[in-house]
């Protein structure tokens, strides 16, 4: 129960890369560009990434980009702001950035922008917050920050805080973890941290951690491991982490990880007897969980897992790449 | 997951359509490795390879637009058979009422998914107003089975603000927080509902009413974080009037003197001592009354003994609870103990 499972949780990625055609990858196909990242970055994460053929994975984020500049989930699909940052962050990890036309992509987020300083996700123009982070850090790791209209942009995320400290989705939106992380985040690389209430969102987020130790996205909702991440890094960001207690979240990450483990050493396509995993399509949520569990055990500086950026989500040392070389 | 074995006996094959012969399926680039799919993989392979065909050729036909519905009951995550479904829809001019009755039947035990709710709005959209009362009750639906369901709460406001239909917000927020006065959600529209109605008067008309309901939910829960915060949320922009407010004073030391669940109530009055309220001796009795032998007696500073308290009951958050008594002023505005 104690330790970080690392090799199962490898093989597992590594295994799911090379799987195309059972239901959940099908499912999945037009998701992949998300996929891929929360894979590689937790393989990075746990110094494996020299186990991927980089040259495939990199031709293959290139043939995910339109015309618009813009990428997608995958071969085939429609561009959308989500898959834009995956595709960037992915050749982030592999330094491989200079092949990017930069004024392209940077043409397709800055068409997104909309009068209020919002973000829409695509062409069909729904707009959340969490459009706005991805805006921001991507053109912040393109060094194109000031193509958008950054005022703006900080004015509208300031529109949706509550009068808890918290960030919702869209202005009076309920205050959400998740939703959170992407306005802080967005404040924190374009320098206005200053216009968060930092002692006050700080309690709210301190106040998602449950008596298991684990964190929770909202009050009385059940705790989740995605929300170490989202929680944790807000925290970070914020200069609060201090506020929780770090041994017991190690312990609940530690636990889902385990169970986790366990499930996933199942053939997913004929085990029934385990429930949950081999019904849900969602596939996809097994990698999601894996990445944000071993993200946050990187926040809490668990030994073996490099550390990560809390505000771009990509390890430290490709951040410093980016911003330092 | 899928249609049962049933439903997929009497489902025929594309390939064995005959209104489908003149087309050729495209299937997904994706490189080699093809592993023999199951057989319920195959028949959705099939009808994605069908879809990229008419996509390709961007075919705007009838039986395109009932391609896209087939692809999306198989997989309602794919935004780009949406995207396709949207363009089919304005290009056929196809009555968006039955679209609505499609996006119900696709949303059962798909509720999480943002392309429907996406869809829904767009849609929603272009039939405007009159749809106001439709979408509130689709709202409602879900919500009966999942009161936090943080999409239908963005889709509902959303609603409000973009179609109409104020008028009995309040009351359903009041309906929801009956059923689980813990419903955070609810809380949040309630706030959504006082500060933004344009059929009520604002905040400040309605902060008198609305401390009492919330007055009332704290006493009935005071384990329930949300009502605190709804509470000090009355008050926004104005401390002082919140400071002086003898009910909010008042239903913490209530709830102080009954000694149970009092964290939140400690930590408002915390609040409260730090934005200068003058606490009289009932406070200090009743903060006493929960002191432990461990305690240091001898601070005699209300605050710091809150604090102190704090940090001992809610023990997952010490180091916040510490750090609020490190930031506490020396000399504080609070009853002397002895």
């Amino acid at each position: 129960m104690g330790e970080l499972v690392t090799e199962k949780h490898v093989r597992y990625i590594l295994a799911a890369e090379k799987r195309k055609d059972d239901f959940e990858s099908v499912v999945m196909e037009h998701l992949r560009m998300n996929g891929v990242y929360w894979g590689l970055t937790t393989l990075d994460l746990l110094g494996k990434l020299d186990t991927v053929d980089v040259n495939e994975f990199v031709s293959w984020v290139m043939s995910c980009q339109h015309e618009s500049g813009g990428f997608s989930g995958n071969i085939g699909h429609d561009p959308h702001i989500l898959y834009t940052l995956s595709a960037v962050q992915v050749l982030a990890l592999f330094n491989k950035l200079d092949i990017i036309d930069v004024d392209k992509v940077t043409k397709y987020i800055v068409s997104l922008q909309n009068e209020d300083g919002s973000f829409s996700g695509d062409i069909w123009g729904e707009v959340d917050t969490r459009f706005s982070y991805i805006a921001i850090s991507c053109l912040s790791i393109l060094h194109c920050l000031d193509k958008i209209n950054v005022e703006k942009a900080v004015k509208y995320i300031l529109s949706c805080k509550n009068m808890d400290g918290g960030f919702g989705c869209t202005p009076g939106g309920e205050s959400h973890a998740g939703q959170i992380f992407c306005c802080v985040g967005a404040l924190a690389i374009t320098g206005s941290l200053d216009l968060v209430d930092k002692d006050l969102l700080g309690w709210w987020l301190c106040e998602r951690q449950v008596k298991s130790g684990g964190l929770n996205g909202r009050p009385e909702k059940l705790p989740d491991v995605c929300y170490s991440w989202w929680v944790l890094s807000s925290l970070i960001m914020i200069d609060r982490v201090h506020w929780i207690n770090k041994e017991k979240l190690i312990k609940f990450i530690l636990n889902c990880q385990v169970v986790l483990a366990e499930l996933l050493s199942c053939d997913f396509e004929s085990d029934t007897e385990n429930g949950g995993i081999s019904d849900r399509p969602d596939d996809a949520v097994d990698i999601f969980h894996t990445y944000f569990g071993v993200a946050g055990l990187s926040l809490l500086e668990y030994p073996g897992v490099k550390p990560i950026d809390p505000a771009y989500a990509l390890p430290v040392d490709v951040v410093d790449r980016i911003f330092f070389k | 997951m899928g249609s049962d074995s049933d439903e997929e006996q009497h489902r025929v094959r594309l390939s064995q359509r005959p209104e489908w012969s003149d087309v050729t399926p495209v299937p997904q680039d994706d490189g080699p490795n093809p592993v023999v799919p199951i057989a319920y993989t195959q028949e959705f392979t099939e009808v994605m390879d069908y879809f990229r065909a008419v996509y390709l050729a961007d075919e705007r036909s009838p039986r395109a637009l009932g391609l896209t519905a087939e692809a999306i009951e198989f997989n309602p995550g794919n935004y780009t058979v949406w995207h396709f479904r949207r363009m089919l829809l304005e290009s056929l001019s196809s009555d968006l009422h039955s679209e609505l009755g499609f996006l119900e039947r696709i949303s059962e035990g798909n509720s999480k998914n943002y392309q429907i709710w996406h869809h829904r709005r767009w849609v929603a959209e272009k039939l405007g107003p009159e749809s106001a009362n439709t979408e509130l009750e689709f709202t409602k639906k879900i919500l009966s089975i999942d009161a936090k369901h943080y999409h239908a709460w963005s889709h509902r406001q959303w609603v409000l603000q973009a179609l109409g239909g104020w008028e009995y917000e309040l009351n359903y927020c009041s309906e929801l927080l009956e059923e689980d006065i813990f419903n955070n959600s609810a809380w949040n529209q309630r706030y959504f509902v006082i500060t933004r109605s344009p059929v009520l008067g604002g905040l400040e008309a309605m902060r008198e009413s609305e401390v009492h309901y919330t007055v009332e939910a704290i006493l009935a829960h005071p384990e329930n974080e949300s009502s605190w915060r709804y509470l000090r949320g009355l008050y926004r922009g104005e401390a002082t009037l919140w400071v002086n407010d003898p009910q909010v004073s008042v239903v913490c030391l209530k709830i102080l003197r009954s000694k149970r669940n009092y964290v939140f109530a400690l930590s408002t009055l915390l609040d409260l001592l730090c934005h200068g309220l003058q606490a009289n001796q009932d406070f200090g009795d009743a903060v006493d009354a929960l002191k432990t032998s461990d305690l240091d007696k001898h601070d005699t500073d209300l605050a710091r003994t809150v604090c102190s308290i704090l940090e001992r009951v809610d023990p997952l958050r010490a180091n916040y609870w510490n750090w609020r008594k490190c930031m506490l002023p020396h000399a504080t505005n609070s009853a002397s103990k002895k």
